[in-house]
């Protein structure tokens, strides 16, 4: 074969790099669900009546944001094993279970989303009028009515642009998940590598994978953001 | 919990940081110095200084850190020419590869977030400088250098803490900073959970060292900003 014709089908490894790109997009949406409803928490804590949920959701998001992604990664997935058979030994549990790398990449890096995005929903919900709650409850609107119905509708519209950064930078973070094993683009290259001795090729073409990626994100969010915009009026 | 373990590792740990903190020291300062000129020129309405800027921060912050690291350290063996360069010894060293990843990297954002400091500072003040005959060197040197450090300040301490995040990833090519260690006496031992919780507090002591570092230099530099205590309080 060709060398040029080699490069266009990455030699014979194109299929394989796109399944990979299947699974970081898999990935990346799930990190984005977990990290949101982890957020949503978040902020509901810090802005509640109790002290506690309110310090406890405070050293939960300095904890979180110190802690490097690929540590978070690692020690869930390790330790997260470990752990998880210490509890089922006294259950008379005999094998041994081991955390799927999936799932432990998604709630580590979810995890790391959701500190980051507990301030950007704390923010984003100071923004709507305390007035707005207020006649809501008047009215006899239940907690969840006025979250769906009142908050969220006008909080997404802060929110969005932060949330979007944030879902960027997980994309890119994502990455990392390839270390515990798990085939994403990054696996899937290293893999390629070893087979084609072409490193710089195969991780020139991640690279360009995840630029791809970028760009469609960043148009998404700007189509989102447009249509949080409907019925407002901008200066 | 194997506290005993916990001890033990500690002095080897406090080591590691060292190493640390060179690498993310190292790449901060050369990673400066790279981004003045970067944010420059993309400010710039030349665009044979204004695209190639564009272009360098667009892959810097579109790629992931691991990615570019991967690049220098297995990527650029794959030249003959390059294995044959005077150059080689220090590109199959991972330690210089991993610097040069960090500090290619935090270029890009530092570039940009002195870009938005230097766009920050009122356009008034560029203008009167001009009508009082400043040159574009003093311009820079006394009225947009100033402002623009202390606007940029809390965007450049959130970028110093994810380069030190970043250093993490030193460890995927064998350097044994703190995540090195870390992974290399789990290997040892199998007690992951004591292990890199240990790695998480020190990484944590750090980032809240760094966080109050920030906050004492800002305090410093904006005397100008805080009402007069002596007013106030006669």
């Amino acid at each position: 074969m060709q060398e040029s014709q080699k490069m266009i089908n990455l030699y014979g490894f194109g299929a394989f790099i796109a399944a990979g790109t299947w699974m970081t997009i898999k990935l990346v949406l799930s990190i984005l669900l977990f990290g949101l409803i982890v957020g949503l928490v978040g902020a509901g804590a810090k802005l509640s009546r109790f002290r506690t949920l309110q310090a406890l959701a405070e050293t939960f998001t300095t904890i979180v944001r110190g802690i490097p992604e690929l540590i978070l990664i690692l020690g869930i997935y390790f330790g997260g094993t470990v752990l998880l058979n210490n509890l089922l030994a006294p259950l008379g549990y005999g094998g041994y279970l081991e955390i799927n790398p999936f799932v432990a990449g998604v709630v580590a890096l979810g995890t790391a989303y959701g500190a980051y995005a507990t301030d950007v929903f704390r923010v984003s919900i100071l923004s709507v009028p305390k007035g707005q709650i207020e006649a809501a409850r008047a009215v006899g609107m239940q907690s969840f009515p006025i979250f769906r119905r009142i908050l969220l509708p006008q909080l997404w519209r802060v929110a969005l642009p932060a949330l979007g950064n944030l879902f960027l930078v997980s994309q890119k973070d994502s990455a990392l998940i390839s270390v515990i094993g798990l085939g994403e683009i990054m696996r899937a290259s290293s893999f390629a590598v070893r087979y084609t001795q072409k490193p710089f090729t195969f991780y020139l073409v991640a690279a360009f994978i995840y630029l791809g990626l970028a760009t469609v994100t960043t148009v998404t969010i700007l189509l989102v953001e447009r249509r949080s915009y409907r019925g407002i009026r901008r200066a | 919990m194997d506290f005993e373990l916990i001890l033990k590792s500690m002095p080897d740990l406090f080591r590691a940081s060292l190493l640390t903190f060179e690498l993310m020291g190292l790449s901060m300062v050369v990673g400066l110095t790279m981004a003045i000129p970067l944010a420059l020129m993309r400010n710039s309405r030349n665009r044979w200084l204004m695209v190639p800027s564009f272009g360098y921060i667009f892959f810097f912050r579109g790629t992931p850190l691991l990615v570019q690291m991967f690049l220098v350290y297995y990527g650029l063996s794959q030249f003959a020419s390059i294995r044959a360069s005077l150059l080689w010894p220090v590109l199959r060293d991972p330690y210089w590869c991993a610097i040069i990843a960090f500090t290619l990297n935090t270029a890009a954002y530092t570039g940009e977030i002195l870009r938005g400091a230097i766009k920050a500072v009122p356009h008034g003040q560029i203008e009167a400088a001009y009508s009082v005959g400043m040159s574009r060197f003093l311009l820079f040197w006394r009225i947009i250098g100033p402002q623009g450090l202390i606007l940029a300040l809390p965007g450049y301490t959130n970028e110093v803490i994810l380069l030190l995040k970043g250093t993490a990833l030193a460890s995927t090519i064998t350097m044994m900073e703190i995540t090195g260690i870390t992974r290399k006496i789990i290997a040892e031992t199998y007690k992951p959970l004591e292990l890199f919780l240990l790695a998480a507090c020190i990484y944590i002591v750090i980032t809240i060292v760094l966080t109050r570092l920030s906050n004492l230099v800002e305090y410093h530099f904006t005397a100008h900003r805080r009402p007069q205590e002596s007013v106030i309080s006669s």
